[in-house]
């Protein structure tokens, strides 16, 4: 045995994340492994994306149900956090049945987790609306689709948004549990660093889950910024009101 | 559906209730572990929160370890304790992969783990609750005469009770939530049957397993709830006024969310038919 390994340790360096040193950072790691971290970045990232995108696809008609039938509003909000309250590894288990083992699994349960925040904050934001704002605009001639796309959306952006970031962080921590379905994204290095004692890749896997949550967070507010410039040129207060009422000039003066 | 009826055949087993790893057993283990590192995070949360509630103080920290605990996933966390002692305090015993008592193998990485996810809502939900006491309140018990400690004992405290318990309910049902994460590491709790199920294609099992999670997660949000009314000391009154939405309705029916919705809705369609 020796003899054998004597001149394979003379000319193979053993690698800082091999079982013997098993160290938490180690530069040969990425090297050697970058592709596996690539490709478990893009697939969290699918993940929590298609997620996002479907739980806000579903929030927004909710939201619009809730606020013109205040009646439905409670059972809406009590569905939605009767949900939440399921957790996540009982939620995918829940679903298989209908889904199988796959991505689309993963992406309806983190979608119906970010449900219940989106509904709340879409609510909210559109509640936040001033309604002499909104009765302007009608009287100005706006029918409710215009109201709501060129009026009251713009103007609850900023609650909206809010609610959209906290989703996003969130549904990127939880996306990792999908690793339950072999769909986790960077969830499943953590499960194979934990089952192997792996420590650098556990270790790489979890600090890119935590960037990733923290980029998208500020991508996020990029363009929050980038979609409301009324909320950041000069005083905030008398320009939200001036360029509603640009738009609405802008509106009733086009078909003249 | 097959795995339905498998599901049933599971629940209905007593078999697979009883014994030492049986689904009971299991169940009590998780509430257990909850509870733990509930209290655990209660004691040093709490303090922390109030206290700078109180000053007014540190409201940046207590606002953003809330966002902070949001994006760290428990689950790379747990992976973290377990497979590793990361102060080297201990020579790979801490918390790792070692029996603790009642709480099961991998039980103290578990609880940390559980503990510092319960921080965050416990933290700011206190410090909010704190914060929210009105100004005027506060100068009025100061002018009273009390000390710093008898405002914050007599009057803060009691009435920033119903956010500050919504903190404690809140991180109640998600440390029960994610307690069964522990499963993934081979850890304590009922998420084993969950994995077991999973990982051996009984998805009859997992899918029984993952039933009776959900099902006292719904228990203990619905015990919360009733916790946090009885804890609310000003819940009498508040009873007597009605909840909040109507409690604003008296003084002005306009103002009334329901007539101003139907109110607005009136004049956008009596806007689209001018428009037709």
């Amino acid at each position: 045995m020796v003899t054998l390994l004597a001149p394979h340790s003379a000319d193979f360096e053993i690698p800082c994340y091999s079982r013997i040193d098993n160290e938490w950072f180690c530069q040969q790691y990425f090297e050697d492994r970058g592709g596996d971290l690539v490709d478990a970045t893009v697939q969290h990232i699918q993940i929590t994306v298609a997620a996002i995108v479907l739980g806000v696809l579903i929030a927004f008609p909710l939201a619009l149900i809730a606020r013109r039938w205040s009646r439905l509003e409670t059972p809406l909000l009590a569905v939605s956090t009767g949900i939440y309250t399921i957790p996540s590894l009982a939620l995918f288990p829940l679903l298989v049945p209908f889904t199988g083992l796959s991505r689309t699994t993963v992406v309806i349960g983190l979608a119906l987790y970010a449900l219940t925040i989106l509904v709340r904050a879409i609510l909210a934001g559109l509640r936040a609306v001033p309604d002499d704002v909104r009765e302007a605009a009608v009287g100005l001639g706006y029918g409710p689709a215009r109201l709501l796309f060129r009026v009251e959306l713009p103007l609850a952006l900023p609650v909206i948004m809010a609610g959209l970031r906290v989703a996003t962080v969130s549904t990127v921590a939880l996306t990792t549990v999908g690793s339950l379905v072999a769909y986790g994204g960077l969830g499943n290095l953590i499960k194979d660093g934990v089952t192997n004692n792996f420590r650098a890749e556990l270790a790489a896997a979890a600090i890119l889950c935590v960037v990733l949550a923290v980029l998208l967070d500020v991508l996020l507010v990029v363009a929050q910024w980038l979609l409301t410039p009324w909320t950041h040129r000069g005083t905030s207060r008398p320009r939200t009101r001036s360029r509603v009422d640009d738009r609405v000039d802008d509106e009733v003066g086009a078909p003249a | 559906m097959t795995v339905f009826s498998d599901m049933l055949d599971y629940l209905l087993d007593g078999a697979n209730w009883t014994g030492s790893g049986g689904m009971l057993a299991l169940l009590v283990q998780q509430l257990l572990l909850t509870v733990t590192a509930l209290v655990v995070a209660l004691v040093v949360g709490l303090p922390i929160a109030l206290w700078l509630g109180h000053l007014g103080r540190g409201g940046f920290l207590a606002i953003n370890i809330s966002n902070v605990g949001r994006a760290i996933p428990t689950f790379a966390l747990l992976g973290l304790f377990v497979i590793a002692d990361p102060w080297g305090w201990t020579g790979d015993t801490f918390p790792g992969t070692a029996e603790l008592g009642p709480y099961g193998r991998a039980g103290g990485a578990t609880l940390v783990a559980l503990a510092l996810f319960a921080l965050p809502p416990i933290i700011t939900n206190a410090y909010v609750a704190m914060r929210e006491v009105p100004d005027d309140v506060k100068e009025a018990a100061t002018g009273m005469g009390m000390s710093g400690w008898q405002r914050f004992w007599r009057v803060e405290l009691p009435l920033s009770m119903p956010v500050l318990t919504s903190g404690v309910r809140l991180a109640l049902v998600q440390v029960w939530a994610t307690a069964t994460i522990a499963a993934l590491v081979a850890g304590p709790g009922l998420g084993r049957v969950i994995t077991d199920g999973f990982f051996r294609s009984n998805y009859g099992k997992g899918l029984a397993g993952a039933v009776v999670v959900a099902a006292v997660a719904l228990v203990l949000e619905l015990l919360g709830a009733l916790l946090q009314r009885l804890l609310d000391p000003m819940s009498g009154a508040e009873a007597a006024l009605g909840p909040d939405d109507d409690a604003d309705r008296p003084d002005d029916s306009e103002a009334g969310r329901g007539t101003k919705a139907s109110v607005t809705a009136l004049k956008v369609e009596e806007a689209e038919t001018f428009g037709d």
